[in-house]
């Protein structure tokens, strides 16, 4: 057979790129010789907006980022204003941003494992997958009225306070849940066609994983216990007990066991933050007009895709100086060139789907 | 704060040990929150993260801020500040690296130390037009490449390209 190299286009328009993201591919027949993400397709200069406007209307645009997961985005944002605000939220409102925030981990994982899934052929993992997502959305149907731009964290605390009946409406969903992962469990872990699609496909070693400043599961699953929550807690996450899953091949299968193994532990998060529910209030008071002295934060938050930061500088005005957002899809697509390396052309699609994006936060 | 760690005495060690090293260079210095701030002359720059993590093991690049400081009574009194923030895992230390660096002129690449310095450089020079040298293929990530201007530049409008917003 000859040998030919030659350079591929896939996207900007194309199912498995999950947005708007285009990969300019070198292959030599069908193998990989390198990777070049080219983005912008989605950029709506949210950084160059948010200065236009006050501090309390940046944070329904932060729902507009990771849209799959936009309680995270909420949380992230909020509470890196507080810090530089030096706003005291009330534990009842932390735990109940716990609660939301680990619901969204559930969501965000869930679609993930959906998508992944359908990616690489298993169509029916989706429709699984989805079952289980819809249930979570309806929650956040009932706490805030939307399912996707969800907004439920707001500058001091919440929307509103976790009543009796979605507390037991949280609870009969996280029941049935680990029934449903079970059930996708059976149909993926041993199937040789899935293993045959993700072990030893996409890998990283630990450290060039460091290197390129990759976050998140696909972090972990080198075996790595880096997580925010454990790392540097923030919204009294350590008043929990939880595990922080870890893989050893840094493979594409890890980055899968590490996210269903995370959705089990975000379960009993929320059952722990569910349980000690504190009394109090749900909010903070916040000046409806929010100024705040001269000054810079940099606040971090484990979200579902990894390391989501925020630097925000304030001026004395209602308005930010300039908020910068350290997008975890942004940095953990650069290692798609180094993971994909080597390996065969049809697996671009199962190691980009791995690595959880969205093109909402990498373009903001 | 209740999410604030206790002051690390580690930090005050890092912080007199690269005083020491970058006499004169060091122009302020914080240590405050679990974090180190510092703000160097920009010729120290990459001596300094060459320090920071090959002998004080901050292993992780987390982000490149860019500020523009037109209009603001900015420390330094130069056009941009570049702000690197390093993270220390495990064991969670962050070390945040300033350096102003005024227009037309350039830093020194991190890409050597850090492979995520990378797009987060490009982005800087995108949005604001700061050059960063030795980097591999400094070129615009999100605008187009014909694109004019620099967007997240305080004079550079809202809405349209001139005037306006």
């Amino acid at each position: 057979m000859e040998l030919r190299e030659y350079d591929l286009n896939m996207g900007p328009q194309h199912p498995s790129t999950h947005g708007v993201l285009r990969l300019k591919l070198a292959v030599d027949n069908e193998v990989v010789l390198g990777v070049e993400p080219v983005l912008g397709y989605l950029h709506r200069g949210m950084e160059k907006l948010w200065e236009s406007l006050t501090y309390t209307q940046v944070v329904p645009l932060t729902d507009r980022l990771d849209y799959i997961a936009a309680l995270s985005n909420n949380l992230g944002y909020c509470l890196a204003v507080e810090k530089l605000a030096g706003i005291e939220v009330p534990k009842r409102a932390r735990y109940v941003r716990v609660v939301l925030a680990e619901l969204q981990r559930l969501a965000s994982h869930l679609a993930w494992l959906g998508f992944m899934a359908n990616d690489i052929g298993a169509m029916s993992v989706l429709l699984y997958a989805f079952e289980a997502r819809e249930d979570v959305l309806d929650l956040f149907e009932e706490y805030c009225g939307a399912r996707l731009t969800i907004h439920g964290i707001r500058i001091g605390g919440a929307v509103r306070d976790l009543d009796t009946p979605l507390v037991s409406r949280i609870r009969a969903v996280l029941e049935r849940i680990p029934k449903r992962l079970e059930d996708v469990r059976a149909l993926l872990d041993e199937n040789r066609i899935w293993k045959e699609r993700t072990v030893g496909v996409g890998r990283i070693a630990a450290a060039a994983a460091i290197d390129y400043g990759l976050t998140g599961p696909g972090l972990r699953a080198c075996g790595l216990a880096w997580d925010m929550r454990k790392d540097i807690p923030y919204s009294s996450y350590d008043d929990f007990a939880f595990d922080v899953p870890l893989g050893t091949n840094g493979d594409v299968y890890d980055r899968y066991l590490v996210r269903l193994e995370e959705i089990c532990q975000s379960i009993r998060i929320v059952g722990q933050a569910l349980d000690g529910l504190p009394g109090g209030e749900f909010t903070a008071k916040v000046p409806r007009v929010l100024k705040i002295a001269p000054g810079e934060v940099f606040h971090t938050i484990e979200a579902p895709k990894g390391v989501l930061g925020f630097t925000v500088r304030s001026n004395g005005t209602d308005k930010p100086e300039r908020v910068k957002m350290k997008s975890p899809s942004f940095i953990n697509l650069q290692a798609l060139d180094h993971m994909c390396r080597g390996n065969l052309f049809s697996d671009v699609v199962g190691i980009l789907g791995s690595l959880d994006i969205v093109l909402g936060e990498i373009d903001k | 704060m209740p999410e604030d760690q206790a002051d690390r005495p580690e930090l005050r060690e890092l912080l007199a040990a690269l005083a020491g090293r970058f006499a004169g260079a060091v122009l302020a210095s914080v240590v405050d929150e679990g974090e180190l701030s510092v703000r160097l002359s920009k010729d120290a720059l990459a001596s300094a993260l060459r320090f920071l993590k090959e002998e004080a093991g901050f292993n992780a690049l987390e982000d490149i801020a860019a500020f523009d400081n037109l209009g603001s009574a900015a420390e330094g009194g130069q056009r941009f500040t570049v702000v690197y923030r390093l993270g220390k895992f495990p064991g969670a230390l962050r070390a945040r690296v300033a350096v102003d660096v005024g227009e037309g002129e350039s830093l020194a690449s991190a890409v050597p130390l850090y492979r995520s310095a990378d797009w987060a450089e490009r982005e800087a020079f995108d949005m604001f037009g700061v050059r960063f040298e030795g980097h591999p293929d400094l070129r615009r990530i999100y605008m187009p490449d014909e694109f004019e201007g620099h967007p997240l530049r305080k004079d550079f409008p809202l809405a349209g390209r001139t005037g306006g917003a």
